[in-house]
């Protein structure tokens, strides 16, 4: 029993993980994309300068370029400010949706006092809650922050909980076998069989953290921080500049697919050992 | 020739002869265990191990093999009964491999092996040694840096043995170790642990539902009936060691099996005279 009959490891060890995919399957899934969008903002063009139609009713996309470019000095600060929302929003609700996940795992009568509440902030829609905060919290970014916060915590804090529970039973029984401690159980055993599931609800959190930073914004309009992407949305709306508007939501857009990768790029490289989920199927 | 069966429960003058391989180590009296359901997993269980012995439990699905385990290794507590050992226990004189390898995804094969040791409070360069020793023996020496989901099931199998092995257990308990393996790799297997036990003479506790993998391995197989479980019979085999691999086609190992197989069918029907 001495020799090793399954084969040559260092073969194994080359085995392709999500980072390393074939490159031209790299290449596609980046050109495929983009390709689409090439056509659909040629043909819109197309159609806005064959049918005249007024930059009010229709801009065209060379048009939005342009007022990207034009308005950068106000829309680029907006940029910055939206996305401090949403990135304090996030860990805000990371530290307090992992944060309480852990307390409810250790204590029963934590979850059992804590959770209904949990639960009522997260069925409570924010459109309805955000005008209240808006009222007593007087700092307006941190008003718009913790609306934010609110639709990101709890998808942090249910898949985190659920994580903590998924302990494989068998693995349990082997950790008081050799007589584990809590801490070692927690450190070496429930936190990584957790991982997975925590990232799961970052990658859903991150989403949540810039639509709740919008929502806010909306609501609390021109009362409000007044500075935020979703403002300059608003105010370009008012003032019927259509094109401006198309510039700021395709900022927000392009925002939401930053957090998207960023979060995902972060679960994949946590994961990319051993987990399903960051793996590639081989045929 | 062969070796005998009693199909009474109690078999207290049955054992001197294996006995001889050493010291009693294990000494079951009375156990039973009754779930919080009011299941009676095990009632009235007498066992006693020597050190040495390749003891089989053998007995139909759902009739108490694993509990019997469990409560060995005191992650179960009986509800009447003792389980007493010849000597104190501390953490990692039990190892115990399970059906399923049980391994943890997000560590190395040599993480997973090291785990007990980590556990027990070990420090990091005796445990190396230790832990590259215990691959060494199941043969996976050159995969201690490949994770669980490269191996193949019958290497996670061996992992999971060489896991169990790294503490230097005083007994070993295996619960339907290479069960869900297919039956090549399974007869690789038994003739491996087989031969290991030969080498290094380690007490072990076998949970099988299988006639043939017991009467291969053991030194003497205990039936199990179940509802509730309890050892109905109790069977030595005296066949000669080191057994390779074409002592499966003797005569005696056929008579052997067919033997276990009737008690095993003797043990079945007093369920159903039972329930
Ligand atoms: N935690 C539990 N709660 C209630 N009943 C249980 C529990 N664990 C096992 N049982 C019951 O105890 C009996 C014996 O179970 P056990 O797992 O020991 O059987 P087994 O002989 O190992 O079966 P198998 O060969 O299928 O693994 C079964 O009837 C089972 O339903
Ligand atoms: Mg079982």
């Amino acid at each position: 029993m001495t020799s090793p009959r399954e084969g040559d490891p260092s073969g194994r060890a080359k085995e392709p993980r999500a980072g390393d995919r074939a490159p031209a399957e790299r290449a596609f899934r980046v050109l495929a994309p983009l390709l689409v969008a090439l056509f659909v903002l040629a043909g819109w063009e197309v159609v806005v300068r064959l049918r005249d139609i007024p930059p009010y009713i229709l801009p065209a996309p060379s048009r939005i370029a342009s007022e990207l470019v034009r308005s950068w000095d106000v829309l680029g600060p907006s940029l910055l400010v939206t996305v401090r929302i949403a990135a304090l929003a996030l860990l805000a609700a990371v530290v307090s949706g992992a944060g309480l996940a852990l307390l409810c795992s250790l204590s029963k009568w934590i979850e059992l006092s804590l959770l209904p509440y949990a639960v009522t902030l997260q069925v409570t829609p924010i459109v309805s809650v955000a005008p209240l905060v808006l009222v007593y919290v007087d700092d307006p970014l941190a008003a718009v922050v913790f609306c934010a916060w609110i639709v990101a915590f709890f998808p942090i804090l249910a898949n985190t909980m659920s994580g903590l529970a998924a302990v494989d039973h068998n693995l349990r029984d082997l950790f008081e076998l050799y007589g584990a401690s809590r801490w070692q159980q927690l450190w070496l055993l429930r936190l990584p069989t957790a991982l997975p599931y925590f990232l799961a609800g970052l990658r859903i959190a991150g989403g949540l953290a810039l639509i709740g930073a919008v929502v806010a914004e909306y609501v609390a309009g021109t009362a409000g921080a007044g500075t935020g992407l979703a403002f300059r949305v608003l105010e370009a709306q008012y003032r019927l500049n259509i094109p401006r508007m198309f510039a700021g939501l395709f900022l927000l857009a392009l925002t939401g697919i930053g957090i998207y990768c960023g979060t995902s790029l972060l679960s994949r490289l946590l994961l990319r050992n051993w987990h399903e989920s960051a793996r590639v199927r081989e045929r | 020739m062969s070796g005998e069966a009693k199909t009474s429960p109690r078999f207290s003058e049955t054992t001197d002869r294996h006995r001889q391989r050493g010291a009693e180590l294990l000494r079951i009296e009375k156990v039973s265990k009754v779930f919080a359901d009011g299941t009676v997993a095990v009632e009235g269980f007498d066992l006693s191990v020597a050190r040495g012995e390749f003891v089989s439990l053998l007995g139909p699905s759902g009739c108490g093999k694993s509990t019997v385990l469990r409560l060995i290794a005191g992650l179960l507590r009986p509800t009447r009964g003792t389980v007493r050992f010849a000597q104190p226990l501390a953490p990692g004189d039990i190892g115990f491999v399970f059906q399923e390898p049980t391994l943890m995804p997000w560590a190395t094969v040599a993480d997973n092996v090291a785990l007990p040791l980590r556990l027990c409070g070990f420090d990091g360069r005796r445990a190396g040694a230790a832990v590259a020793e215990a691959l060494a023996l199941v043969g996976l020496s050159s995969f201690a840096r490949a994770y669980p989901h490269q191996l193949s099931g019958g290497m996670k199998m061996r992992v999971s043995l060489a896991r169990a092995l790294v503490t230097r257990p005083t007994l070993l308990l295996m619960d339907e170790p290479f069960a869900a393996l297919d039956e090549i790799t399974r007869l690789r297997l038994d003739d491996e642990l087989a031969r290991l036990w030969q080498a290094h003479g380690w007490t072990v506790l076998f949970v099988t539902h299988s006639v043939f993998e017991s009467v291969y391995l053991s030194t003497r197989i205990v039936v199990m009936a179940a509802r509730p479980g309890r050892p109905v019979a109790e069977i030595a085999v005296d066949a000669p060691r080191p057994r390779e691999e074409d002592f499966r086609d003797s005569p005696l190992y056929g008579a052997l099996c067919r033997e276990v197989s009737a008690a095993l069918h003797r043990a079945m029907a007093s369920r159903g005279a039972e329930t």
